[in-house]
């Protein structure tokens, strides 16, 4: 995201500022100063370690009208498109979701997102409500080179909660991504199975095929029904929407509702035992055959090859 | 108790073309139907209806939209209000928020909306959380089930980003719903798609609702959508058809030379 901030910044030449909301989360200053942000403001307090959409938004509108940025950008994520459409709504301010591209065009935020699936494309400005505020794909978009010994100016922004006046409490959570093992909306390749692959025994050739490449292992929603994978491995649209470098799909036919999560994807390969399946239709490479015998073979070529 | 479900009317398919000659979406003529998942939130109101408990079903349409509340009528909804009014034609998720927190005071009391989490057309997402704020009453979004609802508290379980958590919520409050996997829609009945005709659905137009005419619509929108169009069609792929050692040897090579490893 800062990647794309300083992009947009340089053009309008004005600053990058990062806003950081937590507790004890004075460490990521580093990173977002080496990252290119000039002002880091930050909420910090120990009732913050928790998300709670009613804090973070009061705390956040607060400098929002403080400050006034021109632009103001969150990541596509589940806190954020939670986040960001209720603190657009309390400002009243425009709001495009889901971006894949942003660009200046006439001194304004030109948004571009997709619509029905990914199947067409709209370009977004807001006319007169400031901040222009954005969800993105950060994925999307190009990081920013790391520079060693920049420091931004931090800039600490009053905290005041009341505990107890909270309307919505967590009272459990759960990871159901294994520790150690790379989830799918951080991954530069994934690798994904669906009803092909058989049987949670089965898994285990795309597994291995993930382990050489370092990648994550993402699965259909059939698959995940099975019980194959977690749901947190489910890509598409009621899952999660993907668009790593590499997508390996390993016996998915290749449904809309599948497409819409991976189609952003740099390259596709698919595997399949059908030379029909829409998932060819998307794919840079297809190879016809069964992944049974396929993915251990490319397992083996490619661990030879050590990559 | 009093239940809001908020629903839209979407294409069946999500693969809708572009009139080329007006360079708008081409919506005549498309088979539509209930949004997946404002038909898998509304099951969930259902589980915590009891006989008292009222559930009403409203959307923002066209006049043809009656069918998708006659769908949640069927469902077991008691009753559903469509709002149709050229006015409101081209609101963005700001407007739509607004004119659904404006029925919903008409209707006055209410103890838990339920949105879809997003549209499978529109995909925003955003409606509900910005319905929430207007309305002033909290919002747990990506809810995969409503755990327990016992006097003036929900159990919710909703998806993060990296698992799930159990979150506990004062009503009234907003829920955003997500299907999980193992979720198939339900096909009401016959009898109940019968008995349907007989419940009430009403029709509102602008004139029904109070608040200022500049507040609705594209009027009120505060995003604009400049232009429309295909994204640049993917590269026709390579396919590769043979035993499947010689196919993985070829796109190992075919990768090297592209430079993709
Ligand atoms: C509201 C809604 C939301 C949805 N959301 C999602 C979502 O988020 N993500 C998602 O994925 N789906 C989603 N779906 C479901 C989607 O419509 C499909 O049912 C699902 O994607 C199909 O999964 P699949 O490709 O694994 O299975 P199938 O469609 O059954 O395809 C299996 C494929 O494997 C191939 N195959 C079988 N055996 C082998 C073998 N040995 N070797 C090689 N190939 C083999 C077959 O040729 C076939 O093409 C959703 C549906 C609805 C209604
Ligand atoms: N026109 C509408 N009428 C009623 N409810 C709507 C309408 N548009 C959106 N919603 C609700 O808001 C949710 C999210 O929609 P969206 O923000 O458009 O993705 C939907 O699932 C519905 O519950």
């Amino acid at each position: 995201m800062l990647g794309k901030a300083k992009e947009l910044a340089n053009e309008l030449s004005q600053d990058i500022c990062a806003v950081i909301i937590g507790s004890e989360i004075r460490k990521f200053c580093n990173v977002l100063s080496t990252f290119g942000a000039n002002k880091i403001y930050i909420a910090e307090d120990g009732a913050l370690k928790e998300y709670n959409t009613e804090i973070y938004t009061s705390i956040l509108t607060k400098i929002i009208l403080k400050h006034k940025p021109n632009i103001l950008l969150f990541p596509a994520t589940k806190i954020g498109r939670d986040l960001a459409p209720r603190v657009a709504s309390t400002l009243k301010l425009g709001l495009a979701a889901d971006c894949i591209k942003l660009t200046i065009q006439n001194g304004k935020l030109l948004m571009t997102r997709p619509v029905y699936g990914d199947n067409i494309l709209a370009d977004i400005i807001c006319p007169n409500t400031r901040p222009q505020m954005a969800t993105i794909r950060a994925k999307m978009m190009e990081k920013a080179e790391p520079k060693q010994n920049e420091s931004a100016e931090v800039i600490k922004e009053p905290v005041n909660i009341n505990v107890d006046s909270f309307k919505t409490i967590v009272k459990e959570k759960k990871k159901t991504s294994i520790p150690g093992v790379k989830s799918i909306d951080e991954a530069d390749i994934i690798i994904s199975g669906g009803r092909g692959v058989g049987s949670k025994e089965t898994f285990k050739i795309i597994e291995e095929l993930a382990d050489v490449l370092n990648a994550a292992v993402g699965a259909s929603r059939t698959a995940v029904e099975a019980g194959w994978k977690p749901k947190s491995c489910q890509v598409g649209q009621s899952g999660t929407t993907v668009s790593p470098k590499i997508y390996i799909a390993c016996g998915i036919s290749g449904t809309t509702q599948h497409l819409v999560g991976m189609k952003g994807s740099d390259v596709i390969i698919a595997i399949n035992k059908d030379p029909e399946a829409p998932i060819f239709e998307v794919a840079n490479y297809g190879i016809v055959g069964d992944l049974k015998e396929v993915v251990p073979l490319l397992t083996k070529a490619l661990k030879e090859k050590k990559i | 108790m009093r239940f809001i479900v908020c629903v839209k009317e979407v294409p069946e398919s999500i693969d809708v073309k572009i009139d080329l000659k007006t360079n708008k979406l081409q919506e005549e003529g498309i088979s539509t139907t209930l949004n997946p998942f404002d038909q898998f939130i509304l099951e969930e109101a259902l589980k915590l209806k009891k006989n008292e408990d009222e559930i009403i079903a409203i959307s923002i349409g066209t006049p043809q939209t009656k069918k998708v509340l006659m769908k949640c009528l069927a469902l077991g909804a008691d009753k559903a209000i469509l709002l149709s009014d050229n006015v409101f034609i081209g609101s963005d998720s700001f407007a739509t928020a607004y004119t659904l927190s404006k029925v919903i005071n008409k209707i006055g009391d209410f103890d838990i909306i339920f949105c879809g989490q997003q549209t499978v057309d529109g995909n925003t997402a955003q409606v509900g959380p910005e319905l929430a704020a207007q309305l002033k009453i909290p919002q747990v979004t990506y809810v995969e089930s409503v755990e327990k609802f016992e006097g003036k508290k929900l159990l919710v379980k909703s998806q993060t980003d990296d698992g799930f958590k159990i979150v506990e919520s004062q009503i009234p409050v907003l829920l955003a719903g997500i299907p999980p996997s193992s979720f198939t829609p339900s096909l009401p009945p016959l009898r109940n798609i019968i008995a349907a005709q007989d419940k009430p659905c009403i029709i509102w137009n602008f004139e029904n609702l109070d608040g200022p005419k500049d507040k609705y619509g594209s009027v009120g929108s505060l995003i604009q959508i400049t232009k429309v169009y295909y994204p640049p069609p993917r590269e026709k792929g390579i396919m590769i058809v043979e035993e499947p050692i010689t196919a993985v040897e070829k796109l190992i090579e075919l990768l090297t030379k592209d430079k993709v490893i």
